[in-house]
């Protein structure tokens, strides 16, 4: 014989909007949070070195143009401090505008298209950045004609 | 030896004369603004307003009874024991979370018009009455009961008074929802856990005598649990009972960081 059970008086009460659809149980939102508070720690004392050396060591703002710049990464040390301050700086304000996007966003499909254009210019600007660093020629050559500053060698 | 009696009114039926007893009770006038939703009339909310002349001693929940009881029956709002424990009347009073039953009117500014609605961010049923059963599952989903391994002891399970304070503040909850339904991120689409079952999951995490406080801890290193908090303290502002919620809850973030490290 089979015992008559008893549904629970609130089964199924929950509305569908509110119930989780699938539990995501790795580490990624963990790793997340602690990388911003790490990243953060470093960029303050990162792009505070980066803006004193720029723009009040030597001459101050006045000096800053190609050749400033290119005599700067002609340094590894240079190279690497710039690579790290953009990676950081990226990343972390990446997934800064992530989470305001997971808050704000009401609905998946709108989640999905702002972090679908999010990640496309995160990717295009740390490869650009990337690339700057490790190519930059402070005279360049464009459509035949030699941009020349006063630092370049004559040709 | 005896002592003979006199049959005596008790105190409480002894008619004072006027001007005897204790002082007179300011009395001043407010107007109620009670957000009105019935979705068996109309799919839209409103505002309906009373004006009413209430006591120095008054909170909210009376003007809100007053009105019940004199002026409109049909106003509808949860209440049980009326004195801050039970938890049931958590509203928005002046745009911020508080209990009906816990706000005395007079700390309130009376020049303008008191806005009583239904806590943010669940459904609402019936004027201040909302669905609270989403906030029920995510409760129920922490699992907020003593899990022990082991042989059950012949005796109560004992517990030195620092083990006991170390998770004392979160034991005041009353799951009044005001802490939930202040998060600014619970308000977007419902889906993260909310301050109040991360509070009774500390209860129990750090309960010395429980021994599932990882697989607590594993609920709540979810996409919607702990990491979601953006620490606004909302949660602490609402918290009728003065829990400290977003400490408990950047605690329990710890404790799932030095678990996984």
């Amino acid at each position: 014989m089979a015992v008559p059970t008893v549904e629970s008086p609130r089964s199924g009460r929950v509305s569908p909007a509110y119930s989780r659809t699938r539990s995501s149980r790795g580490n990624f939102e963990m790793g997340a949070w602690l990388f911003m508070r790490l990243s953060g720690v470093v960029l303050v004392v990162m792009i505070f070195v980066h803006l004193w050396t720029s723009l009040v060591a030597g001459d101050g703002i006045s000096q800053v143009d190609f050749g400033f710049v290119a005599g700067k990464w002609a340094s590894p040390v240079w190279q690497v401090w710039d690579l790290v301050l953009l990676w950081l700086a990226m990343l972390h304000g990446t997934n800064g505008v992530r989470t305001i996007i997971n808050d704000y966003a009401e609905k998946n499909s709108t989640r999905m298209w702002l972090k679908g254009v999010l990640y496309t210019a995160t990717v295009v600007i740390i490869l650009l950045g990337t690339l700057v660093i490790f190519t930059f020629d402070p005279c360049p050559v464009i459509d035949g004609v030699a941009h020349v500053a006063s630092y370049c060698p004559t040709a | 030896m005896s002592t003979p009696t006199i049959e005596k009114e008790p105190a409480s039926k002894v008619e004072l004369p006027a001007g005897v007893g204790g002082g007179e009770i300011p009395s001043f006038d407010i107007t109620l603004k009670v957000r009105r939703y019935n979705p068996e009339v109309s799919d839209e909310a409103h505002w309906d307003e009373w004006q009413l002349t209430m006591y120095g001693t008054d909170r909210v929940l009376d003007a809100l009874h007053k009105v019940k009881w004199e002026h409109d029956g049909s106003v509808s709002f949860r209440r049980s024991c009326a004195h801050g424990v039970c938890g049931s009347d958590a509203m928005r009073i002046n745009g911020r979370n508080r209990l009906a039953c816990k706000t005395l009117l007079k700390d309130l500014d009376t020049s303008k018009p008191i806005l009583v609605e239904p806590i943010k961010g669940l459904p609402v049923e019936k004027d201040l009455i909302v669905d609270m059963e989403p906030f029920f599952q995510s409760y129920r989903e922490i699992m907020p009961f003593l899990i022990t391994k082991g042989h059950e002891p012949t005796r109560e399970r004992l517990q030195s008074a620092e083990d006991r304070e170390r998770y004392d503040d979160t034991t005041k909850c009353i799951l009044c929802a005001a802490c939930t339904s202040s998060c600014p991120v619970f308000w977007t689409d419902g889906q993260y856990f909310g301050p109040a079952a991360i509070v009774n999951a500390h209860r129990f995490i750090f309960d010395s005598r429980d021994d599932a406080g990882d697989m607590r801890l594993e609920i709540l290193n979810d996409k919607e649990g702990v990491w979601r908090c953006r620490t606004t303290f909302n949660c602490s502002e609402a918290c009728p009972r003065g829990i400290q919620v977003t400490k408990a809850i950047s605690e329990v973030k710890q404790a799932i960081l030095t678990r996984k490290i």
